[in-house]
């Protein structure tokens, strides 16, 4: 017992005691403080990334740098150490680290029903915004993870709870492991974190959804702004917890590229400029990134090749999949090239000591080692604020650094030392004598070659007699090797050696298999440089980075596509116009418009596309699509006016690509039937390379998605707590909602303060005729009741989706003036669709109704022309009447006919060249143009088919390669997308 | 205009007085009936014009461009005759309504399961069943879903009081679902969502393979229990029933083939077949027919051609192998759109005549109903209907008439029911 405390005690008074804690009473001995320097010299010492003096000395004193310099004037009372041949680098830092603070762990659970009110008193209304969380309440020092951070040259990390989307303060540690939290603590309030993940440990519902988080955040920042003004009466943890930590540096784990932009935009709003966590995938949509001005936190989980040896297997891994593997470990270096700041973080790594080698692969694939230094030393003190005190080897800085044999990026490097606040630890020991090199070994009259190689510090050994290999057990220990050979004739030989700074030879002592003992030499005949010099011959040639795609997936175009003048030349139009079917017609199409419709018409510059036997029509419009969002459905309450479908539009959807090879040009890209009250639509031109606030249409009219039926009372699955579960309770959910936006508006017109609430400026918009709603609808009561509540509200639905039953009320819809869009044919899934009849359009068309044909589904929205030609089979439309289901008819009930749905002069230019005629089954999209910008072609079609197969091939062959080098593999996965229609939750 | 076509509708109402929920099954055909001047397209690739069609107690006794009218005359003049349509594999009639699990009869508990028999749960007067009718497609094969071997299915026609007079053939073929080689993540266990092998692969086929195996020798044996599963496999050996294995990829569909053969299994047939394109040679040597993808599904992998289960059918059919096509990934009131899958593939440069064999001859002959129904020819049942139109094409699939065996069945269904109801109520406003 005695013995352990006065060990204790002796560590303890060998450090350097960095807050001396001068006001902390001493009872164990006597106060001894230790102020003397330390000077490491003749190094190469990197003060910082671009500032490294050869043959210099740092100084430090009491854990902080005193001076570096080349000539440093050294105190008498300085313990010097000569690293004469040895590097000096600032040690690295994390800015998002889960270290020493316990991570919360999903519990299991039954299948309870959701669970939709707060579960906590006194903080926000929803369970996963925790400002006030606080890493340091749940900061535990735990020095075997210290030690392997340490050893992967890290000096200091800041670390927080990663659960929930506000997810409260971060605290900043250094990896001392001596000393206390006293020391070890830089900063306990050191960021505010956020993220669009719900915590594991909490159950509310809501948000379910990416748009839904999104919404959350802005609503919260608003609150915040409400309660900072004193509006609020009650007390709010939460709130309070954020408005305290504003100060700080915020940072946003957004995980992927597209949701840093996602990220970027809530900071825009609110005046915050996030840093953000990033996902490895930015090199994707680099200019978009770049132009967020974000610093950014980037992983290094670069992918392991997909195991594609069995050509079956292989089917499953996509282009997009194989190509990433390919292309990620370039991110870092196409970050660099962008001039966008960014450090690295371990995050999504397994474990610390892959570092070394991640980072060497992305300066293999051109990242500069001053950019690779920063990303690990300066870039993220600053991003933290903290430049003064770390990142940097400046004076006035903690003394956190590093001693290795050489460049901290080459493979070969060993890692001596990591010191922490000025204190030691040692990873490596630094004076172990570099014992690799061949050596003739004789034991007794046997004569044997030993071969040491590998890292200086852990050597392996391999002994041969003649060309035959012996069984050998090899270790270096401190000054000490030991080798154990045993001979084919199973005879075991022992031998020690204790290496000396002045011998190269090894000599010792042998234990001899019968017991006996003599001594052995070895006499070494070369050392290892001459192996070292030929790796350097053989350095890899710089890796094939596969051309970025827009999008970056199968069918990617290499450029973006832009817009050109074209001339169609005899071809059959479908004006859509009171000029129906125009034969032998030529159409101008300039600077992306309708330029001219005519006979004869002169081409100019444009380009002639000969259009004979060919039927030229506007490009479909679908009003009822899923396709292109990452999400659909903001379940988690029966109103989520607040949500936005624009904000989760996914552009690299294989979906949009096929819908265009079908002649589709815009879709309205809508919310879910899960609440009675849905989210706002977003209406997309399928503008395949684009990103995604490019596919949005240009001043798009406003949208909402409202439901009706089996799907807002959540018939069909097992969830009966929430309101409504019958039809009259619907009627409930939009009076009340309809009442309480009236109450809201006309207080905010009033001129009084109010607190600002996304989702009732919304619903405020429908009253005043701002905003239109797109109904999710089945039976004829539910639609009258729609019907009613508008007409008591004063404002007209603008459109009945799916509207089976509109048939039943096509009068009714008629004389309110709401639109009908729906399917041709679907019906018997549902028990609300029984009496859904594919003579719907048809009937609802003769009363007067405005109708479309829609899809809500992935694959008919690629065959609307199909589908619109089903109404002439049921119910006898006719077919120019047809054709404007999908065309003219859903461009008015989205209020862009202005612009788009029929042929005419002025129009924008979208427009399908087809094979044939336009609704028959035969007939194929020849070329999908929108705003004159020709985003499908048949041919190209056919070149890139071939591309992909050739690409599939060089790629699978680089991971047959990388596999054939012992490269580690994953096992090949189709990451298949998930489908969308309106009952996705 | 409008108001005109609506009149005409309106008029046509008159005619038919009869709107109740069920269509009355049409009795037997007890006078010749003669079709003349149509475009008679034969189910076999060739096609008559100008053809007389006669038919007497339910059975073609003429057919062909010089034959003479006798009795009951129908003018098809300028029209199209085809023959009636046939859906395999799809559970018309076992499920009404999806959402609701009380009209769903179509999945049994259990894993090897062929004694469990589609026919007798067969629902004759299903709204889903006959709403198949007014597009042309007439007869169906009725299968169980689900498992590993789902049950036994039977032939029906679409015209019928009840399961028995409804059966074409009884107890056709066994139903077996090949092992997966991949299979979605199982996410709640932390793996990822993906599809990844699966590493029970082998197992499963062994599973298979040895169920058949006992199944063969149980059949020497004198046992005196009887075992029901192993009893209702009987057939697969001595050819009189048929096994219908799904399988989409290559290395399923080549398991399943060679394993199906050593186990003396006599009359295979693929269903499904996503890359059977890549073993034609394969399934050509051992005569095996496909009953391929229906053409109106998305491709399966993101880097396939976008019109990749559009031309799916035609690559096989110009491979040589006997090709029909079947819908079972999709729902049953789907299988309305049988003949819109096969004028698909006519967009992507297969003969339209080879393409109606997709939907009648092929799969007649592939489900062994080929002695009576699925081409039109002297001596065969008079299973057809004549359109106004191209059937394969939305635009011109307007039948007139419709004949099961001779028998003149009602194209009125629930739906065209409501149509006429409601257009009444707003003419008569």
């Amino acid at each position: 017992m005695k013995m352990k405390y006065f060990v204790l005690a002796l560590a303890w008074v060998s450090t350097f005691s960095l807050f001396s804690q001068d006001y902390f009473p001493k009872n164990d001995g006597v106060k001894a403080e230790n102020n003397n320097y330390t000077a490491l010299t003749h190094a190469r010492i990197y003060v910082s990334p671009t500032q490294v003096i050869e043959d210099g000395t740092l100084l430090i004193r009491n854990g902080k740098v005193v001076s570096v310099g080349k000539t440093v004037s050294i105190p008498p009372n300085t313990v010097q150490i000569d690293l004469e041949g040895k590097y000096v680098y600032p040690s690295f830092i994390d800015a998002y680290s889960s270290f020493g603070v316990e991570q919360p762990k999903r519990p299991s659970r039954g299948g309870r029903s959701a669970q939709y009110d707060p579960s906590r008193e006194g903080f926000y209304w929803n369970d996963h915004i925790m400002p006030e969380a606080d890493a340091i309440n749940a900061f535990k020092y735990d020095d075997k993870s210290a030690k392997s951070l340490r050893e992967a040259g890290f000096g200091v990390v800041n670390s927080h709870i990663q659960d929930g989307i506000a997810r409260g303060t971060g605290v900043l540690i250094a990896l001392r492991a001596e000393g206390n939290d006293a020391e070890r603590i830089i900063d306990d309030n050191s960021a505010q974190y956020f993220s669009f993940e719900k915590s594991i440990l909490k159950e509310q519902s809501y948000p379910t959804s990416l748009m839904g988080a999104m919404a959350l955040l802005r609503q919260m920042y608003n609150d915040a702004a409400w309660y900072q003004k004193g509006m609020v009466n009650t007390k709010d943890r939460s709130l309070e917890a954020l408005i305290e930590n504003r100060g700080m540096v915020q940072i946003f784990s957004a995980g992927n590229a597209g949701n840093v932009l996602r990220a970027d935009k809530i900071g825009d709003t609110f005046g915050i400029q996030y840093a953000i966590l990033g996902g490895g995938n930015e090199f994707e949509m680099i200019d978009d990134i770049k132009a967020t001005n974000a610093r950014l936190i980037i992983p290094l989980n670069f992918p392991d090749a997909y195991d594609v040896s069995d050509p079956f297997q292989a089917d499953y891994v996509a282009l997009k999949d194989m190509r990433f593997w390919n292309q990620a470990p370039s991110n870092p270096k196409v970050l660099a090239d962008m001039g966008i700041a960014f450090s690295f973080t371990l995050h999504e790594l397994k474990s610390p000591s892959e570092l070394k080698d991640k980072l060497s692969k992305a300066i293999t694939y051109g990242l500069s080692e001053t950019k690779a230094l920063e990303a690990l030393t300066t870039v993220p003190a600053s991003l933290l604020g903290k430049s003064d005190l770390i990142g940097s080897l400046q004076p006035g800085r903690y003394a956190n650094f590093l001693i290795t044999s050489g460049n901290v990026f080459d493979k070969e490097t060993t890692l001596y030392e990591n010191w922490v606040q000025g204190q030691k630890h040692m990873v490596n020991p630094m004076d172990q004598k570099d014992i690799r090199g061949t050596y003739d070994l004789r034991v007794g009259a046997t004569a044997y070659e030993l071969s040491i190689s590998g890292e200086p510090s852990k050597p392996k050994a391999e002994i041969k007699r003649d060309t035959i290999k012996i069984d050998t057990k090899f270790t270096y220990d401190g000054d000490w090797v030991t080798l154990a050979l045993t001979t084919p004739e199973k005879d075991i030989y022992r031998m020690t050696s204790r290496i000396t700074a002045d011998q190269d030879n090894l000599n010792g002592r042998v234990l001899l298999p019968d017991g006996g003992d003599t001594t052995f030499t070895a006499i070494k005949k070369e050392g290892p440089e001459a192996k070292s010099t030929d790796k350097k011959e053989n350095t890899p040639e710089a890796p094939v980075v596969m051309p970025v795609k827009f999008p970056n997936v199968g069918y990617g175009y290499a450029q973006k596509k832009t817009s050109e003048d074209m001339l169609f030349r005899n071809a059959t139009v479908w004006t859509g116009e009171a000029d129906g079917i125009l034969e032998n017609t030529d159409v101008l199409v300039r600077n992306g418009k309708i330029a001219r419709i005519g006979k004869n018409l002169s081409a100019g510059s444009a380009k002639v596309i000969d259009a004979s036997g060919k039927h030229l029509t506007a490009g479909i419009i679908d009003e009822h699509s899923h396709i292109a969002g990452l999400a659909i459905n903001e379940a988690g309450q029966n109103s989520s006016a607040e949500v936005k479908m624009t904000d989760v539009v996914d552009p690299t959807d294989m979906d949009l690509y096929r819908n265009l090879a079908g002649g589709v040009t815009t879709v309205q890209l809508l919310h879910g039937s899960a609440n009675p009250i849905g989210g706002r639509s977003a209406i997309l031109r399928l503008k395949w390379g684009e990103s995604a606030d490019k596919l949005i249409f240009e001043n798009s009219p406003k949208f909402i998605k409202f439901a009706l039926g089996e799907n807002v009372k959540q018939s069909n699955w097992s969830s009966d707590s929430r309101f409504p579960q019958t039809r009259m309770g619907v009627e409930q959910v939009f009076v009340n909602y309809f009442q309480r936006a009236k109450e809201y508006d006309a207080l905010k017109k009033s001129g009084k303060p109010y607190r600002y609430d996304e989702e009732m400026e919304v619903l405020a918009e429908i009253l005043n005729g701002e905003r239109f709603i797109s109904c999710h609808s089945y039976v004829q009561s539910e639609i009258n009741m729609l019907i009613k509540v508008a007409e008591q509200f004063g404002f007209r639905v603008n459109t009945f989706t799916h509207i089976l039953e509109g048939y039943k009320v096509a009068d009714k819809m008629a004389a309110h003036g709401v639109g009908g869009s729906t399917f041709s044919d679907w019906w018997a899934y549902k028990f609300e669709v029984n009496d859904a009849i594919p003579y719907n359009a048809a009937i609802m068309a003769s009363q007067g109704v405005t109708v479309a044909i829609n899809s809500d589904d992935a694959e008919m929205s690629r065959r609307l022309n199909q589908e619109a030609g089903k109404t002439i089979k049921y119910g006898g439309m006719s077919e120019e009447e047809a054709w404007k289901t999908v065309t003219l008819n859903p461009a008015k009930l989205l209020h862009i006919d202005d612009r788009v749905g029929s042929i005419k002069e002025g129009k924008e230019a979208d427009l399908v060249l087809w094979n044939a005629h336009p609704m028959s089954v035969y007939a194929k999209a020849e070329k999908t143009i929108i705003q004159g910008v020709t985003y499908f072609d048949l041919e190209q079609d056919k070149a890139l088919r071939e591309e992909i197969k050739k690409e599939r091939s060089q790629l699978v062959k680089m991971m047959i390669d990388e596999k054939n080098g012992g490269g580690k593999m994953q096992r090949p996965e189709q990451r298949k997308k998930e489908r969308f229609n309106c009952d996705t939750l | 205009m409008k108001n005109i076509r609506y009149i005409a509708i309106a008029l046509m109402i008159g005619f038919y007085p009869n709107i109740q929920g069920q269509q009355t099954p049409a009795p037997a055909q007890t006078e010749i009936i003669s079709v003349t001047g149509a475009t008679a397209h034969i189910g076999d690739g060739s096609v008559i014009e100008n053809c007389t069609l006669i038919f007497e107690n339910g059975k073609i006794t003429a057919l062909g461009s010089g034959v003479n009218p006798m009795g009951r005359v129908i003018d098809a003049q300028g029209k199209h005759i085809y023959p009636g349509f046939i859906a395999p594999g799809k559970s018309l009639g076992l499920i009404e309504i999806n959402a609701v699990r009380a009209s769903d009869d179509q999945d049994e508990i259990g894993s090897l399961i062929p004694h469990v028999r589609s026919l007798i749960a067969y629902n004759a007067e299903s709204k889903v069943v006959e709403s198949m009718r007014p597009n042309g497609v007439l007869l169906g094969q009725v299968t169980p879903q689900g498992g590993r071997i789902s049950g036994t299915s039977s032939i029906v026609q679409f015209d019928a009081w009840n399961w028995e007079d409804a059966a074409v053939k009884v107890d056709d073929g066994i139903h077996l679902n090949w092992p997966n080689t991949f299979r979605r993540g199982r996410w709640w266990l932390g793996e990822s969502r993906g599809y990844q092998p699966n590493k029970e692969y082998q197992d499963q086929v062994e599973e298979v393979t040895s169920f058949l195996k006992n199944a063969r020798v149980y059949g020497n044996g004198q046992g005196t229990t009887v075992n029901p599963a192993f009893e209702a496999s009987q057939g697969l050996f001595d050819g009189s029933k048929r096994l219908y294995v799904y399988a989409q990829n290559e290395k399923q569909i080549v398991d399943a083939i060679t394993a199906l053969k050593e186990a003396g299994v006599k009359k295979v047939i693929l269903v499904g077949g996503y890359h059977a394109y890549r073993v034609t040679d394969f399934l050509k040597k051992n005569d095996i027919p496909v009953l391929v993808n229906f053409t109106h599904s998305l491709p399966e992998f993101d880097d396939d051609d976008y019109d990749f289960t559009y031309k799916l059918p035609k690559m096989l059919v110009d491979a040589g192998l006997l090709v029909a096509l079947q819908n079972a990934e999709a729902s049953n009131f789907q299988t309305r759109n049988l003949p819109f899958y096969a004028g698909q593939v006519v967009g992507q440069g297969l003969d339209k005549e080879v393409a109606l064999q997709l939907i009648s001859g092929n799969t007649a002959k592939i489900l062994g109903i080929d002695n009576s129904y699925g081409t039109l020819a002297r001596g065969k049942s008079a299973t057809f209907f004549i359109s106004d139109g191209d059937a394969l094409d939305m635009r011109g699939n307007q039948l007139t008439h419709a004949f099961i065996d001779g028998r003149e069945i009602s194209l009125e269904t629930h739906q065209t029911e409501l149509w006429k109801r409601y257009m009444g109520k707003y003419n008569a406003d």
